[in-house]
């Protein structure tokens, strides 16, 4: 396999964009990355999207995004993994680019998520779930989270302020990128007396809907040094696990098996160890994903994440900083998006172009995306590369 | 919802069909093409007695669609006798009262319907095993 470097990321801002149009936002996304890596080559296309289809009734976005970009009749791609699609996007373009198929390829996220009322959005983030044995029921993804969050109080007494910190400290990364969907601090008394939405979750638990997309150009690294732009950054590890789609059918609600099986697998690639880890971007779909995922990766024992969290050990700082970028908690969850973002903040961070929210001396930086309650897990090691 | 869709649940969400492995005698809900403890390929029917035990819950306060007249309404995974874990609402139980462990045994109820004059769909909700 050839070494693999991203050359080029591309964020714009995220919210609730009422005149953005999924085409346009993703085409954006798309072109700052190229203007970032300071080239107009693309040889591939891959698009992470969750539910176009069901959110604003478009399909076919190979074609569509493609098109959009003025790159005609490149081959172009879209793949499908619920909230991992970003993931597996830069994931798809890694191993194209890797096994030498073609040299640049752009990645390319993206969800538009207000074009719907709330219950459409519930409706389409729900299809992520089991349809027919959990949906059937009522159940919604706080729900889900909220069944985790109560089997994890439970077993090992996290706390509902232990839970509040993490909202907390990501809404504090967040007040400084300026991408950021909610770059408001927000504090422990707000999140904890916020209005419940699936019990023990409230509102400040959830990662909000957003519209959003997120870019990264990859290449072969020896391409990439040619372009001399920045400082390389290599894609040095790739992980991928599935586990149930329901979860119900688990042995355990306390734990998510794919996320640790996924950072298995890309250290492993990356020949490398936990410990040298710098930070970590990882799926804060709801605080108790934050607290559960931590655990997984190793960085905490089973049970102690949500002490670390207000012992401030994952803020900025920290022993191993988690969310630097505000996480999904603050800086949205455009679905399809979220996965390529999270890698536009690591080769950000590695670049040491982070300002304010800069994790020092960053070299390894970790990429956690999720699908559904766990059901698909894609971690990503990044590296700058002198 | 498609009527095929819930016509061929049936088996599942009326009478609790749960598949038997004939090779192994796993059982498993909702039933499957092929067994994940040993790969076999045939099963018979198995009914599940219907009682269990609560793993974890959550009360849903923002309903999806088609359940908001129901809230705050209770989602659980319970752990049933015959070892297979499935999904469903807690009902005639006191919000105060819920805990992890407690009994339930399931009851034939309405789950949802499509629209005033559409389908009504059918399946299974929990109660409190005293009751």
């Amino acid at each position: 396999m050839r070494d693999v470097a991203v050359v080029g990321l591309g964020m714009i801002k995220w919210g609730e964009l009422w005149g953005k149009s999924l085409r346009t936002m993703a085409v954006e996304a798309g072109l700052a990355a190229l203007d970032d890596a300071g080239t107009d080559r693309v040889d591939s296309l891959v698009v992470g999207c969750m539910s176009s289809g069901l959110f604003v009734g478009q399909e076919h976005l190979a074609s569509l995004v493609a098109d959009g970009l003025a790159k005609g009749p490149i081959p172009a791609s879209r793949v499908e993994s619920a909230c991992a699609s970003g993931g597996l996007a830069v994931k798809t373009a890694f191993m194209e680019v890797a096994s030498g198929m073609s040299d640049f390829v752009l990645a390319i996220g993206v969800e538009k998520m207000t074009d719907v009322d709330g219950g459409t959005a519930t409706y389409a983030l729900g299809t992520a779930a089991d349809g027919e044995y959990e949906c059937f029921h009522g159940v919604t993804f706080p729900a889900l989270y909220g069944m985790m969050a109560r089997a994890h109080m439970h077993r090992y007494g996290t706390t509902r302020e232990q839970l509040s910190a993490v909202a907390v400290k990501n809404h504090g990364n967040a007040v400084h990128n300026p991408h950021a969907q909610f770059p408001q601090a927000v504090t422990i008394e707000q999140v904890s007396s916020s209005v419940m939405v699936a019990d023990p979750i409230r509102i400040l638990d959830c990662s909000p809907v957003t519209d959003g997309a997120a870019a990264v150009l990859v290449c072969p690294l020896s391409e990439a040094r040619k372009l001399k732009k920045h400082l390389a950054v290599k894609i040095v590890g790739v992980g991928h696990a599935t586990d149930t789609i329901g979860l119900y059918a688990r042995k355990e609600f306390t734990s998510l098996p794919a996320v640790r099986l996924s950072f298995e697998r890309a250290l492993k690639m990356a020949k490398k160890t936990r410990e040298e880890i710098s930070f970590a971007e990882v799926h804060d779909c709801f605080t108790i994903a934050e607290v559960i995922i931590s655990e997984d990766l190793g960085f905490f024992e089973k049970g102690s994440g949500g002490k670390a969290v207000l012992a401030r050990e994952t803020a900025l700082g920290g022993r191993i900083p988690i969310n630097p970028s505000g996480g999904l908690k603050a800086k949205g969850h455009p679905v399809g998006a979220t996965g390529v973002a999270q890698i536009c903040e690591a080769t950000l961070q590695l670049r040491g172009g982070c300002g304010q929210r800069q994790v020092k001396g960053a070299k390894v930086g970790l990429c956690q995306n999720m699908g559904g309650s766990g059901g698909s897990s894609i971690v990503h090691i990044l590296e700058a590369n002198e | 919802m498609i009527t095929a869709r819930n016509w061929r649940e049936i088996p599942q969400r009326y009478r609790l069909e749960a598949g038997k492995c004939k090779k192994c005698s796993e059982v498993l809900y909702p039933p499957r093409v092929v067994c994940p403890r040993c790969g076999g390929r045939t099963f018979e029917s198995f009914r599940l007695s219907g009682e269990g035990e609560v793993l974890t819950y959550s009360i849903v306060h923002v309903a999806p669609r088609g359940f908001e007249d129901d809230v705050p309404f209770v989602v659980a995974i319970v752990g049933m006798k015959e070892g297979v874990q499935m999904t469903g609402q807690i009902v005639d139980c006191d919000h105060g009262k819920l805990a992890i462990g407690m009994k339930v045994r399931t009851e034939f109820r309405r789950i949802q319907e499509d629209g005033e004059a559409g389908m009504i769909f059918y399946g299974h909700k929990f109660v409190p095993a005293a009751a």
